[in-house]
């Protein structure tokens, strides 16, 4: 499907800049080319397309499919819906109050928090164009089982009485929007949430292309085999941790990781990394304090923390 | 009087909508009244799940999304 634009890569490389086959700058330089191309052609695609199908299901849609499931279907209808809708910090309190307050339990809801900022559209984009689509499926099998695990401890440990700040005995009625938005408007809705998306990603996109360009074409392999392979038992929570503070940056920071697993770091260890990236977003859990007492959302983030760390673990170890 | 509110915890697009909501307003010709909620709480109790969103007379049109001013007018209407 890419063939053209390898062929591009290869003309404006070879040809246009003269760079020769087999040297390091060309090796490195054609990378960029063709990755950074493939990966803006697929976030277009794919977003629209995505944008699309969401105009079919605004979050009151979604709060109607999970309130008429049962408990434990709850669970895994949230965490797949989180899939599907989009996660914006402004939101969350929104969103949080509204699943409590119809009467969705805290742990279901706590499947969809999970699920929503960890699996979504661009990191699993960026997984498949730099690791292909093994790779962006385990990622998305691991984050959903998470998400469901997590809020199913979350559901039995019985922590309502840690939410605060809003009142909790109060019941809202369930409005749903009616779904019957003309086609114009669809298509206006994708266009602009794409373009928002790529104009928020596309320096990252690049910055994260280019140095994993360079690292490609210019660190040895298996340098940080060393450091970071598969028996190395510290690599999954140091990655975990490090993933943390870099919330909301996965359009860079996976071009990057590819690279780095291609010189030696274990491909569990890459896979919490990336989870903690989109999973463990500290300006979600501050916002969240509004509602939730901070005991609440350590709970949480240990929960989910635990859940990265535990993949990673198992992953290195299947792999090795 | 149409009361258009418009509902957001301060977020960038919540202004956005709001300046368009009012130019359609305006466009229109309406006898209007505007209103910005942002406590989480009412926006909650108004069903509202992702914000800015737009309610007229009390009726939930839109949410999670700014359209055009074109759009709004008809929602306006």
């Amino acid at each position: 499907m890419f063939k053209p634009v390898q062929m591009f890569a290869d003309w404006l490389t070879y040809g246009v800049f003269g760079l020769g086959r087999e040297t390091l700058a060309g090796g490195a330089v054609n990378f960029f080319v063709f990755d950074t191309i493939k990966i803006f052609i697929l976030l277009a695609g794919i977003i629209y397309a995505v944008s699309i199908m969401r105009t079919f299901l605004p979050p009151s849609r979604v709060r109607e499919i999970i309130l008429k499931k049962s408990r434990f279907a709850g669970h895994l209808w949230a965490a797949a819906l989180g899939i599907v809708t989009p996660f914006c910090t402004c939101s969350a309190i929104p969103l949080f109050l509204g699943f409590i307050q119809t009467g969705i339990p805290l742990g279901v809801t706590f499947s969809f928090l999970v699920a929503s900022p960890m699996i979504n559209e661009v990191a699993l984009i960026m997984l498949f164009g730099m690791f292909g689509w093994k790779i962006a499926l385990l990622y998305a099998a691991s984050g959903y089982a998470i998400a469901v695990i997590a809020g199913l401890i979350i559901g039995r440990l019985r922590l309502e009485h840690l939410l605060e700040g809003f009142d909790q005995t109060k019941r809202v009625q369930n409005a749903v929007l009616g779904a019957d938005m003309p086609w114009a408007e669809r298509r206006d809705y994708a266009k602009d949430y794409t373009l928002d998306i790529l104009k928020k990603v596309w320096p990252y996109v690049l910055i994260g292309i280019g140095v994993g360009a360079w690292i490609h074409g210019y660190v040895p392999q298996d340098l940080l085999a060393r450091y970071a392979g598969a028996d190395k038992w510290y690599a999954v929570p140091l990655a975990t941790l490090v993933g943390i503070p870099l919330y909301s940056n996965a359009a860079g920071i996976i071009p990057l990781v590819s690279a780095l697993t291609e010189k030696g770091v274990a491909l569990g260890t890459t896979l919490a990394f990336m989870m903690a990236v989109t999973g463990l977003s500290l300006p979600e859990f501050m916002i969240l304090r509004r509602v939730m007492k901070a005991k609440l959302l350590f709970i949480f983030f240990g929960i989910v923390g635990a859940g990265i760390m535990f993949t990673g673990f198992l992953f290195n170890f299947i792999m090795r | 009087m149409k009361k258009i509110q418009i509902f957001g915890g301060g977020c960038a697009k919540c202004g956005i909508l709001y300046q368009h909501a009012e130019a359609a307003a305006k466009a229109l010709g309406l006898d209007y009244e505007m209103e910005k909620v942002s406590d989480y709480e009412k926006i909650a109790e108004a069903g509202i799940m992702a914000t800015p969103a737009l309610a007229v007379d009390g009726k939930v049109k839109l949410e999670g999304r700014v359209p055009t001013i074109e759009a709004l007018k008809e929602l306006l209407k």
